[in-house]
C-alpha cells in the first residue's frame, strides 16, 4: 500500500493535475511546489503521450508542447527525485499504456518508484487489462489507479472491489476537458463504489469552478482538475506559477468549506 | 511480460482491449451482439444478399496474361476488389458492421478514414441504411483526397477534417474514438480495419474473409488447385487479412503483406510498421508500432492515405511472430511505378494502396516458376489517386 490514503484522511482531498514540462520542466518543479503550498492533497503528474485519446484539446496541447520541448520519461524521472526534497504528499503519474509498456514495465515500476512515485493513472488500461500493469505496480508498493465512467454500471462492483489507492470517478461522457454543466448523478456514482469497498472515491473530468467542486466534494472524497490548470499554464506560460497558485488555493478552500 | 488473465481478443501476445472504461460497455455489447448474429441464418441470409445485390460480389479473379507473359515466371492472378460498389473491398466491412449496428438499434454510424476509401464505403452504407453517418478523416488527407470528401458529403455524411497531430489516420482513429466516448448509447463506430480493441479485428477480419472464401472457389475451378502466393498490401490491414484468412491453415500457400516503406525503411519518412517498429499498445490494440524509445507514436509517412498509419493489426503481427505470413517493405517510387504499370499492361488502374502489392510481385514473380500461381489482392481502384500521382511525376494537374 501506498501513501495515497493520506491525501484522504479527515480531509477533502483537492488534487491537481499538471503535464509535465508544459512550458518546461524547469517550471513544472515550481508549479508542483506552489500547488502543495496551496493546499493540494495529491498531485498528478501527467507524463506527455504524443496521442492521448482520452484528452480534450487542452490537455493535447499541453502534451505537444511538453513533447516539443525535448521533455522525456527520464526527465520527469530526475525532475520527481528533486521536487521530492520539497513536497511530501502522495504523488501519482498519469500517462497511457504505451510509454509505460515501451519503457519496460519493470524498469519503468522501479524508476517510479525510486523517484517517490506513490501510484500510477493509465486512462486506457480498463480492469480487463489491469493485472498485466498492477502485478509489477504492487511489486514496487505503487498503487495502480482504477477508473469508473458514467457508462460503467454494472462493472462498478467488480473494479472498486480490486481498486487500490482511490477510485477515480469519471464525472461525464467524452474525454478531458472545462464543462458548463455535470448531469451525472456523482452521488450515486460514490454510493455503488462504497459499497463494494471501503476507498476513497475522487471525481474528475469537467470540474472548473470553485462552485462545481463544492458541490462534487459533497458526494465525494475528492475533486481532481487538470484542463482548467492546464489552461492557465497555457495562458500565463512561464510567468503562470502564483495564477495557479491562487487557483489551487480557491479551489482547496472552496471543497473545505 | 504476461498479458492480463481477465483479456479478451488475443493473437499470441497481441490484441486486448486497452480502451477507456467509458467504452468498454460499448465493446462488450459489441462482442455480444456479433456473437448472437454471427451464425444467425437470417442475418447472413441478409449480408450475403447485400454483398451479392448491391456490392457487386463475388468479385472477379482475373488471370492477368499480360503481365504473367511480361513478367516471365508464375501465373498472376488478380483478385479484383476493386470492382466492388464503392471502389475498395471496404464495403465488405461496413455492410457486415452496419448491418449489425442496425440490430443493436444504432441509429447512428462514425468512422475514421485515411484514403477515404472506407468513409465513402460508410457514408454509402449509412444511406443505404438509413443511418446519421460521421467521418473523421485527417486534414492533410481531406487535401490529398478532396473528391472523396465531396463523395462523402454528396451521400449525406458529415466531414469532420482532423487538425490534431499529424493529420493523418492515426489522428483520425484517435478522434473518432473520442467522439465515441462522447455518445455511446445510439452510435456505433464503424472501425474500417482489423485493428482497435477487441472485439474489431476478429469481426473486421470475419467480413473480409469473403475475399479468400472466393479466391480460392475461383481459382479450384479454375485450376484446380490452390495459388502458391497470395499477396496484398497492408496498412492497417484489412484486406490482406481478407485475402489470406482462408489459407493460414494451407501451409503451402505463402502469404506476403506488403508495407508502406515511403521514401525507405532507412529514412523516418517510413510507415513500414513491421519492418521498422517494435511491439506496444496503441488505438485499443497489443501490437508491433513505429515509435521512439520513449514509446511516442511515429510521425509516418507514405505517399498512400490508407496505409500511413503507425500500426498494423494484431492478428498480423502474430502472423509474423509465427512466421506465418512475411511482411516486406515497398517505397512510394515502386509503388508509383507499379501504378503506372498495371494501369498500361492490363488496363487496370488500381489504388496506390494496391500498387504497394503489385510493385512487389513485380520483384519475385519472375523467379517463381512457371507452373506456380502468384494472387495479388487489387484491393482498389486507382481514380482517387490520378490527380496525387500527376503531380508526383510533376504534372500540376488539380481535382
Amino acid at each position: 500500500m501506498s501513501n495515497i490514503y493520506k491525501a484522504f484522511e479527515n480531509k477533502k482531498a483537492f488534487i491537481p493535475f499538471v503535464t509535465c514540462g508544459d512550458p518546461s520542466l524547469e517550471v513544472t518543479k515550481e508549479i508542483i511546489k506552489a500547488m502543495a503550498l496551496s493546499g493540494a492533497d495529491l498531485i498528478e503528474l501527467g507524463i506527455p503521450f504524443s496521442d492521448p485519446t482520452a484528452e480534450g484539446p487542452v490537455i493535447q496541447e499541453a502534451n505537444i508542447r511538453a513533447l516539443s520541448g525535448g521533455v522525456t520519461t527520464d526527465k520527469i524521472f530526475d525532475m520527481v527525485k528533486e521536487i521530492r526534497k520539497d513536497v511530501k504528499i502522495p504523488m501519482v503519474f498519469m500517462t497511457y499504456a504505451n510509454v509505460v509498456y515501451s519503457y519496460g514495465m519493470e524498469k519503468f515500476m522501479t524508476n517510479a518508484k525510486e523517484a517517490g512515485m506513490d501510484g500510477i493513472i493509465l486512462p486506457d488500461v480498463p480492469y480487463e487489462e489491469k493485472e498485466e500493469f498492477a502485478s509489477v505496480a504492487s511489486k514496487y508498493g505503487l498503487d495502480m489507479i482504477s477508473l469508473i465512467a458514467p457508462t460503467s454500471h454494472e462493472r462498478v462492483k467488480m473494479i472498486a472491489s480490486s481498486a487500490e489507492g482511490f477510485v477515480y470517478c469519471v464525472s461525464s461522457l467524452g474525454v478531458t476537458g472545462v464543462r458548463s454543466e455535470i448531469t451525472t448523478d456523482i452521488g450515486k456514482m460514490v454510493e455503488l463504489v462504497k459499497a463494494a469497498k471501503d476507498i476513497p472515491a475522487a471525481v474528475g473530468f469537467g470540474i472548473s469552478t470553485p462552485e462545481q467542486a463544492k458541490k462534487m466534494a459533497a458526494y465525494a472524497d475528492g475533486v481532481i482538475v487538470g484542463s482548467a490548470i492546464v489552461k492557465i499554464i497555457a495562458k500565463y506560460g512561464k510567468e503562470c506559477v502564483p495564477y495557479v497558485a491562487e487557483y489551487v488555493k480557491s479551489m482547496k478552500e472552496a471543497i473545505t468549506q | 511480460m504476461e498479458n492480463s488473465l481477465n483479456s479478451k481478443g488475443r493473437f499470441g501476445i497481441h490484441g486486448g482491449q486497452y480502451i477507456p472504461e467509458t467504452l468498454m460497455n460499448a465493446v462488450i455489447e459489441l462482442e455480444e451482439a456479433y456473437n448472437k448474429y454471427k451464425d444467425d441464418p437470417l442475418f447472413n441470409k441478409e449480408l450475403t444478399d447485400l454483398y451479392n445485390n448491391y456490392a457487386g460480389r463475388p468479385s472477379r479473379l482475373y488471370y492477368a496474361e499480360h503481365m504473367t507473359k511480361d513478367l516471365g515466371g508464375a501465373k498472376v492472378y488478380l483478385k479484383r476488389e476493386d470492382l466492388n460498389h464503392t471502389g475498395s473491398h471496404k464495403i465488405n466491412n461496413v455492410l457486415g458492421q452496419c448491418l449489425l449496428a442496425k440490430r443493436m438499434g444504432k441509429t447512428r454510424v462514425i468512422a475514421e478514414t485515411g484514403a477515404g476509401q472506407h468513409g465513402v464505403a460508410t457514408a454509402t452504407v449509412a444511406a443505404l441504411m438509413g443511418l446519421e453517418c460521421e467521418v473523421f478523416m485527417g486534414e492533410e488527407d481531406t487535401k490529398r483526397q478532396a473528391l472523396n470528401v465531396y463523395r462523402m458529403k454528396l451521400l449525406g455524411a458529415k466531414v469532420h477534417p482532423v487538425s490534431s497531430g499529424t493529420g493523418t489516420l492515426k489522428d483520425a482513429v484517435s478522434e473518432t474514438m473520442r467522439e465515441w466516448t462522447n455518445r455511446i448509447d445510439d452510435t456505433h463506430y464503424v472501425l474500417g480495419s482489423v485493428m482497435g480493441p477487441h472485439p474489431f479485428p476478429t469481426i473486421v477480419r470475419d467480413f473480409q474473409a469473403v475475399i479468400s472464401r472466393e479466391i480460392k472457389s475461383q481459382m479450384l475451378e479454375a485450376e484446380g488447385k490452390l495459388p502458391d502466393v497470395v499477396m496484398a498490401c497492408v496498412g492497417g490491414g484489412s484486406n490482406a487479412i481478407g485475402a489470406f484468412y482462408h489459407f493460414i491453415e494451407d501451409k503451402s500457400v505463402r502469404l506476403i503483406g506488403c508495407e508502406a516503406a515511403g521514401r525507405g525503411i532507412d529514412t523516418k519518412e517510413t510507415a513500414a510498421t513491421i519492418n521498422t517498429g517494435r511491439e506496444g499498445i496503441f488505438h485499443g490494440m497489443k501490437s508491433y508500432f513505429c515509435q521512439d524509445e520513449y514509446g511516442q507514436i511515429a510521425p509516418v509517412y507514405s505517399i498512400s492515405a490508407g496505409l500511413d498509419y503507425p500500426g498494423i493489426g494484431p492478428e498480423h503481427a502474430w502472423l509474423y511472430d509465427t512466421k506465418r505470413a512475411e511482411y516486406v517493405a515497398v517505397t512510394d517510387d515502386e509503388a508509383v511505378d507499379a501504378f503506372e504499370y498495371l494501369s498500361r499492361t492490363e488496363g487496370i488502374i488500381p489504388a496506390i494502396e494496391s500498387a504497394h502489392a503489385v510493385a512487389h510481385a513485380l520483384k519475385i514473380v519472375k523467379d517463381i516458376p512457371k507452373d506456380q500461381i502468384v494472387v495479388i489482392n487489387i484491393s482498389g481502384r486507382g481514380d482517387k489517386d490520378v490527380a496525387a500521382i500527376a503531380r508526383y511525376r510533376g504534372e500540376d494537374i488539380y481535382e
